[in-house]
């Protein structure tokens, strides 16, 4: 790692004020900063820690909405009974993120600001038309991620919590890679008071959602509808983990098991 | 350069460190706690894994500042004197280990896993050490090690 400086603001405003320094990086859970720090992938000057700051931490209830704080763990949101009984797609997918040991440490709102595109949480937001409230303003889920490690964030704008609206039905299903439990494909399948969603994470260099899917689960909400709905693997991810025709073909099986889970 | 001070294995300790200490280095070098081990220096391994405020955490993966003020438990602080802790006696019991190198951040995964799920399964145990590799592969004894841990931790209480 290169040197840089540790601040752990006990304050969100102290914290944006520190984040407008373009050479600072905020430091969530760390899941990823750190490793990507030790292969001097990144040299910030300031490391701004936001676990001092308590009221970015919690999940609570608002309305029939869920809402979870930026800085609550992965464990916390798969353990949580608010969760489990309101949206129980969400805690499954939580407790699918990584290993133990990360789930202890990640969080909602550094996994959503990384925006990686082999990410679970993505799927989760755009696949249930989720909120992502900042210090400055309440941002669709679907305007959210914008491509490639790109989000829809500002120069010292933080996430503070993310809005969950209930669904009728909801499921996550992915392929992992067994090695590192990042999605080669991940799919959220949704029945939302807005229609059906089909978001796709993994894929390609962002979630994104199957509309193609979503057109005929919206007809007749059964898996045999989407048997014949080709996903085209032009844009998608090609690595040595899996070829983008091989990820097309994952689109289609995730998206096939993740509506019967819905039962 | 920042002070931080916690509580290592019920002692309160305190060093001067650089921001970028990782707590495994802080534990090794400055505390000259040699149990947990850095393999894949990765976050992939596991055999980094200590307890902080009572969670299972890879130490290679978090700053030593950012531990200020927490709890930490190593391998080292398990054991009671010379009597080892009962998922420590049953790894022995059970040969949980071949080369031995991976051996206590599997103890203290175990640990945690039976602190949360006191009768886990043998599929729960391979599912809460996705995080935890052995590269001699001897994980069928490491499951059984840590069911036979699991039952004494239980009779202990």
């Amino acid at each position: 790692m290169y040197a840089f400086e540790y601040q752990k603001p006990k304050s969100l405003a102290d914290a944006a004020a520190r984040a407008a320094n373009e050479d600072a990086k905020i430091l969530a859970g760390g899941m990823t900063l750190i490793p990507t720090l030790k292969q001097r992938l990144a040299r910030p000057s300031e490391l701004i820690d936001l676990g001092g700051i308590a009221e970015l931490k919690g999940i609570r209830k608002e309305g029939n909405d869920v809402v979870i704080g930026a800085m609550t763990r992965h464990a916390d949101v798969a353990a949580s009974d608010l969760v489990r009984s309101t949206i129980p797609a969400l805690a499954d997918l939580a407790g699918m993120i990584g290993d133990p040991a990360v789930r202890h440490r990640g969080t909602i709102g550094g996994s959503i600001a990384n925006a990686d595109p082999a990410a679970d949480y993505p799927a989760a937001v755009v696949g249930l038309g989720a909120t992502v409230i900042t210090n400055q303003r309440q941002i669709p889920g679907d305007d959210f991620f914008t491509g490639l490690f790109e989000t829809a964030l500002e120069p010292g704008e933080i996430i503070t919590a993310v809005r969950f609206p209930p669904a009728q039905k909801a499921a996550y299903m992915k392929f992992r890679n067994p090695a590192s439990r990042y999605a080669i494909v991940g799919v959220f399948v949704a029945q939302t008071a807005g229609g059906v969603r089909v978001a796709v994470t993994g894929a390609g260099p962002s979630v994104f959602r199957q509309k193609e899917m979503e057109a005929a689960l919206s007809k007749s909400f059964s898996p045999d509808v989407i048997k014949d709905v080709k996903q085209s693997p032009d844009g998608l991810n090609s690595d040595i983990h899996a070829s983008a025709e091989y990820r097309a073909h994952l689109v289609g099986v995730m998206a096939r098991r993740a509506v019967e889970k819905c039962g | 350069m920042p002070t931080v001070s916690m509580t290592v294995n019920g002692k309160k300790v305190s060093g001067t460190v650089e921001p970028r200490t990782l707590l495994v280095q802080f534990l090794r070098e400055t505390l000259g706690l040699t149990g947990t081990h850095v393999g894949c220096d990765t976050s992939q391994c596991g055999a980094c894994v200590v307890d902080i405020d009572g969670d299972s955490v890879k130490s290679c993966t978090i700053l030593a500042v950012q531990c200020e003020g927490a709890n930490v438990t190593t391998i080292e602080g398990l054991a009671n004197g010379s009597e080892l802790h009962p998922m420590q006696e049953a790894f022995r019991e059970h040969h949980g280990l071949q080369c031995g190198f991976c051996t206590p951040g599997m103890i203290m995964s175990a640990v945690d896993l039976v602190k949360k799920n006191p009768n886990p399964t043998e599929q729960e145990i391979r599912h809460w050490l996705e995080g935890n590799l052995c590269r001699c592969t001897g994980y069928h004894n490491i499951v059984k090690a840590i069911e036979a841990g699991a039952k004494a931790m239980g009779a202990r209480k």
